[in-house]
C-alpha cells in the first residue's frame, strides 16, 4: 500500500470491566474498499465510534493524510471528512431530501435558507452519484434503500474523504444492493476511502478489497480478499475466548415437547420498514431441553423471542403447547401459558429501577402472595425474596435495597428469579449474560443448567458462540429472519455456526 | 476470597451514599412545611389558632382530595389537566340533579327543591367524573393520544358541557342536607370540617391502596417502566386506564362537596384547580416521570400550598405575589427532583 489515508495505531479503549479494543491499528487508503468483520461484541462498534469522533481511545493515534488528529467529538470528524452512516439513519423524517441533506449547513444568508442554491447544490451532489432522487421530497416518502442515498449525498456533502458504512445492506434487496455497490464503486474512483461493515460474507468477495478481521477487541488480521476464501475469513472471526465458562455435562434424556413454533412468519409493514422480518420459523423444544438459537445482530433472533411470548404480533403461524394450538396475544397470555422471557436489555426491559429488589422480584407473581388477590402479603414476598436470595445466591444488602444499585450479574439473577417464581415450563433467555462479569456468567450458565435439569424447556438466545455451544444440547442458527441451521452438540464448532449465520442457503451448501 | 466479601464495601458505599440523599429528598417537603409554620408563626401568631389552621384544612381539602386522585395519574407518568372542568360539570350536575332541573332555580324558593335528594346529587357527580375519566382513559390507552392532549382537550370540553347544562347562570339555594358536607362540622360547632374529614379518609385509604396492595404495586411499576411492567405480564392498557378513572372519581366527589360548600354550583367553578393540583402533587415529591412518589407526600404539598396561601394572607401579601411564590416552589421542587435523580444516577 502506497499511502495510508486514515491510520489507527495501537487503539485501545476500556469500559469499566470490559476490554472493548485493545491495540488495534487499522490502515485505509485512497480509493480502497475496507470491510471490517467480527461477531457481535468483538469491537467493531467501538472502533466506529472511536472513528467518528463519539468515543475517545484510552491510547493509540490517528492520522489523516499523515497528520496526527484528534476526534475529540462528531463534528470535528466530519469537519476533517471522516463522516459515518449508521445503521439507524440520522435522518429528519418530516424534512426534505435537500434539507437532510444540508442540515446544519443551509446556505444562505443571514438566517435565512436560500432554497434554490439549496435544492441546485443536492442535485449536483446526486448527480454525482447517479441517483434520481427528488430534492423537495419529503424523506419519510423515501424507501429504505433510498434513505441511504440521502445520507450517503449527506456524507459527499460535507467533502467527506472516508466515509463509514456500518452494515449498509442489511435493509436493502438484492438490486437495492447492486446498486448501492455501484455506487461505492464510483465513490471509490473519486479517491474516498471506505469502511465498510457487513455481516454478510458473500458480499465481501463482490465488493472490499482488503478487510480487517475484529475479535475480542483485538486485530485478528488484515488480509487481501483475493488471498481469503470464505472458510479463511470465519476462521480468523471464530475462536473468541471466554475465561471461565461453564459447560453443561451432555444429557441425552428429554421430556415431552414442550413449545412447538410451526411456520411463524412476520411480515414487515410500510410504517416500519426497517423491522426484521421472520420466515416460516418451526422448531420444537422439549422439557429439560436448552434449545440455542445463533445468529448476528439483525438475525431476528429477538423478535422471534418476543413473537412467541406474545411482546409483538406476527402475521401467521401457530405456536403449541403441550398438544393445544394456543393463541397468545400478549405477555400476560403466554405466561398464562407457562412462558417467561428474560429479555436482552436488562435496563430497559426487565427491572424497575426505581423499586427494591423485593418488588423486583415479585412483580409477576403478585398474584400468588396477594391476600385475597388484593393486597400483597409482604411476609410471603419477604419470604419468596429469601428463598431465592439463597438458591439463586443473589448478593445485596437487604431485599430493600434498590435494584439499582446491585452488580449487573445480581440483577440478572433477580430476573431470573421473577420467572422461576411463576414455575415456568418454557423460559426464554435473550443474551441472558450480556454486560455482566465473568464469574456471574458462570453463575448465570449453572443456574440454566440446573433449571433445564429441573424441566424447564429454556431456550437461550447469545451472541457469544462459546455460550452457545458450551450450554446448549440443540443449536438453530438464524440469519435475515429465517432458521438457516440446526446443529445437534455433539457436531457443534465454531465455523460450522458462523457459517450457518452468516452466509446464505445456497451459499453455504457451496 | 469470595466475591460476597469483595463486594462487601462497595455495597454498603453505595446503600449509605444513596440512602442520605434518598432520606433528603423524601422529607424535604416535611422539613420545608415545619420551616414556613415556624416562621409564620413568628410573623403571625394568630397564624397557629387552631381555627386558622382548620380554615387552611378546609381550603386545602377540594384541591387536595383531586390531587389524591392526581397521584395516581403523575404516578404512571401521565397528566390531567381536565380536573377542574371535570369538578365543575361534576358540581353542576349534582345541583341539577338536588333541584330536579335549572329551570326550577328561579321559581322555587331558596332552599326548595323537586329533586332527587342529596344521596343522588352525589351519585350522579361522581358518576359524571368516572365517566369523564373513562372517556380520556380510554382516548390516551387505545388511540396512544397523549394524556397531555387529551385532557387538554377534556379542560375545554367539560367546561362547555357545564355552561350548556346551567344554562348560563348559577344554580343555588339548597337544603341543609346537602350543604351538611361542605358546611357542617364535627362535632358541631367548633370540630373538624366534614370536607376535611372526607379528604383525610380518603387520603388514608388512597395510601394503603398504593402501599399495600397488588393494584398499587403496579401503579408503580407502569409508571417506572412500562415495558417492563407488560413483559413481567401486566395489563399495562387496563393500569393506565384505571388512574383516570380514579382521578375523574375524585374531580367529580370535589365538584359536590364543593358545590355544598359554597351552596351554589357555578359554570366557572374550580377554574385553574389542574394547576393547584398538580403543583401539589408535585411538590409533595412525586416525580412527573412516573413511577416515584406518595399520597402522604401530597397530603403534605396540599397542606404546603394551603399554609402558603394562608400565611401570606396574614401577611397582608397581594394574591398576585401568593400566585408567584406559588409558581416558583413548584419549579424549585421539581429541580430538586431533577437534581437529586441525576445525582443518583452516578
Amino acid at each position: 500500500m502506497d499511502r495510508a489515508l486514515l491510520k489507527l495505531e495501537r487503539i485501545s479503549k476500556q469500559f469499566p470491566g470490559v476490554n472493548a479494543l485493545d491495540n488495534v491499528s487499522l490502515q485505509i487508503a485512497p480509493g480502497e474498499i475496507h470491510g471490517l468483520l467480527g461477531e457481535n461484541g468483538a469491537g467493531k462498534s467501538t472502533l466506529i465510534k472511536i472513528m467518528s469522533g463519539a468515543y475517545q481511545p484510552d491510547s493509540g493515534t490517528i492520522e489523516l493524510d499523515g497528520q496526527r488528529v484528534h476526534l475529540t467529538n462528531p463534528h470535528r470528524a466530519q469537519a476533517l471528512g471522516i463522516v459515518t452512516i449508521y445503521q439507524e439513519f440520522n435522518l429528519v423524517p418530516s424534512l426534505t431530501v435537500a434539507e437532510n441533506v444540508f442540515i446544519g449547513r443551509e446556505p444562505g444568508q443571514r438566517g435565512f435558507v436560500d432554497w434554490a442554491a439549496l435544492r441546485r447544490e443536492t442535485l449536483s451532489i446526486t448527480d454525482r452519484l447517479g441517483i434520481h432522487l427528488n430534492p423537495m421530497a419529503r424523506v419519510r416518502n423515501l424507501s429504505v434503500a433510498e434513505q441511504q442515498m440521502v445520507e450517503i449525498a449527506r456524507a459527499l456533502s460535507m467533502r467527506s474523504r472516508i466515509i463509514i458504512m456500518d452494515e449498509p445492506t442489511s435493509a436493502l434487496s438484492g438490486h437495492e444492493v447492486q446498486q448501492l455497490f455501484k455506487i461505492v464503486r464510483d465513490l471509490k474512483t473519486q479517491g474516498l476511502g471506505i469502511i465498510f461493515v457487513t455481516h454478510r460474507l458473500e458480499e465481501v468477495h463482490e465488493i472490499c478489497e482488503r478487510i480487517t478481521v475484529l475479535r475480542d477487541g483485538r486485530n485478528a488480521g488484515t488480509e487481501n480478499v483475493t488471498d481469503l476464501s470464505t472458510a479463511d475469513i470465519i476462521r480468523m472471526m471464530v475462536g473468541r475466548s471466554m475465561d471461565e465458562l461453564f459447560h453443561r455435562s451432555a444429557v441425552h434424556e428429554f421430556g415431552d415437547i414442550a413449545l412447538e413454533v410451526r411456520n411463524l412468519s412476520r411480515q414487515g409493514s410500510a410504517r416500519d420498514p426497517n423491522a426484521t422480518l421472520l420466515h416460516n420459523i418451526s422448531f420444537t423444544v422439549r422439557r429439560g431441553e436448552i434449545l440455542g438459537i445463533a445468529g448476528l445482530a439483525g438475525a431476528g433472533r429477538t423478535e422471534l423471542a418476543r413473537a412467541i411470548f406474545g411482546a409483538d404480533a406476527f402475521d401467521s403461524g401457530m405456536i403449541i403447547i403441550g398438544d393445544k394450538v394456543t393463541r397468545i396475544r400478549s405477555p400476560q397470555q403466554a405466561i398464562q401459558h407457562g412462558i417467561g422471557l428474560v429479555p436482552e436489555d436488562r435496563k430497559q426491559q426487565a427491572l424497575f429501577l426505581a423499586l427494591a429488589v423485593r418488588q423486583n422480584l415479585s412483580i409477576a407473581s403478585l398474584a400468588s402472595i396477594a391476600q385475597w388477590g388484593v393486597f400483597v402479603n409482604e411476609k410471603a414476598e419477604m419470604s419468596l425474596v429469601e428463598r431465592f436470595r439463597d438458591a439463586l445466591n443473589i448478593r445485596m444488602a437487604s431485599p430493600e435495597q434498590k435494584i439499582l444499585n446491585l452488580s449487573g450479574g445480581n440483577q440478572q439473577k433477580v430476573v431470573l428469579a421473577r420467572w422461576l417464581a411463576l414455575q415456568p415450563k418454557v423460559l426464554i433467555v435473550d443474551e441472558p449474560t450480556r454486560g455482566i462479569d465473568v464469574a456471574a456468567k458462570a453463575e448465570v450458565h449453572q443456574l440454566l443448567d440446573k433449571m433445564a435439569r429441573s424441566g424447564i424447556a429454556v431456550i437461550m438466545i447469545s451472541s457469544e458462540l462459546p455460550e452457545i455451544m458450551g450450554m446448549s444440547d440443540r443449536i438453530l442458527t438464524m440469519r435475515e429472519g429465517k432458521l438457516t441451521g440446526e446443529v445437534l452438540r455433539a457436531d457443534a464448532n465454531e465455523e460450522k455456526l458462523m457459517q450457518l449465520m452468516t452466509l446464505s442457503a445456497k451459499d453455504a451448501v457451496a | 476470597m469470595n466475591q460476597a466479601q469483595a463486594d462487601a464495601p462497595l455495597l454498603s458505599r453505595q446503600v449509605y451514599g444513596a440512602s442520605l440523599i434518598s432520606i433528603l429528598s423524601r422529607f424535604a417537603p416535611v422539613i420545608f412545611l415545619v420551616i414556613l409554620m415556624i416562621v409564620f408563626a413568628i410573623i403571625e401568631p394568630n397564624f397557629l389558632r387552631v381555627n386558622n389552621l382548620l380554615q387552611v384544612a378546609r381550603q386545602v381539602s377540594i384541591t387536595g382530595l383531586i390531587a389524591i386522585g392526581m397521584t395516581f395519574v403523575i404516578l404512571t407518568g401521565g397528566i390531567d389537566l381536565s380536573v377542574g372542568s371535570l369538578l365543575a360539570l361534576a358540581g353542576m350536575t349534582a345541583a341539577v340533579v338536588a333541584k330536579g332541573g335549572t329551570a326550577n332555580t328561579l321559581s322555587l324558593g331558596a332552599t326548595e327543591s323537586t329533586g332527587y335528594g342529596v344521596l343522588a346529587a352525589i351519585l350522579a357527580a361522581i358518576a359524571v367524573g368516572v365517566i369523564g375519566g373513562f372517556i380520556q382513559g380510554t382516548l390516551i390507552t387505545r388511540l396512544g393520544v397523549p394524556a397531555f392532549v387529551v385532557t387538554l382537550g377534556g379542560l375545554s370540553a367539560f367546561r362547555g358541557a357545564t355552561l350548556l347544562l346551567s344554562g348560563g347562570g348559577p344554580i343555588a339555594g339548597f337544603d341543609d342536607t346537602y350543604k351538611w358536607w361542605g358546611q357542617a362540622r364535627l362535632p358541631e360547632p367548633e370540630g373538624i370540617p366534614v370536607p376535611v374529614i372526607i379528604f383525610l379518609g380518603f387520603a388514608l385509604l388512597a395510601h394503603i391502596v398504593l402501599r399495600y396492595t397488588r393494584y398499587g404495586r403496579q401503579i408503580y411499576a407502569v409508571g417506572g417502566n412500562p415495558e417492563a411492567a407488560r413483559l413481567s405480564g401486566l395489563n399495562v392498557k387496563l393500569i393506565l386506564l384505571s388512574v383516570y378513572v380514579i382521578v375523574g372519581f375524585f374531580a367529580g366527589l370535589g365538584g359536590f362537596v364543593l358545590s355544598s360548600r359554597l351552596g351554589a354550583s357555578e359554570a366557572v367553578a374550580g377554574t385553574g384547580y389542574e394547576l393547584t393540583v398538580i403543583a401539589s402533587v408535585v411538590i409533595g415529591g412525586t416525580s412527573l416521570f412516573g413511577g416515584e412518589g406518595s399520597v402522604l407526600g401530597t397530603l403534605i404539598g396540599s397542606i404546603l400550598i394551603g399554609v402558603l396561601t394562608n400565611g401570606l394572607v396574614l401577611m397582608n401579601v397581594s394574591p398576585y405575589v401568593q400566585q408567584i411564590i406559588i409558581g416558583l416552589i413548584t419549579v424549585l421542587a421539581v429541580g430538586f427532583d431533577r437534581f437529586v435523580k441525576s445525582r443518583r444516577s452516578i
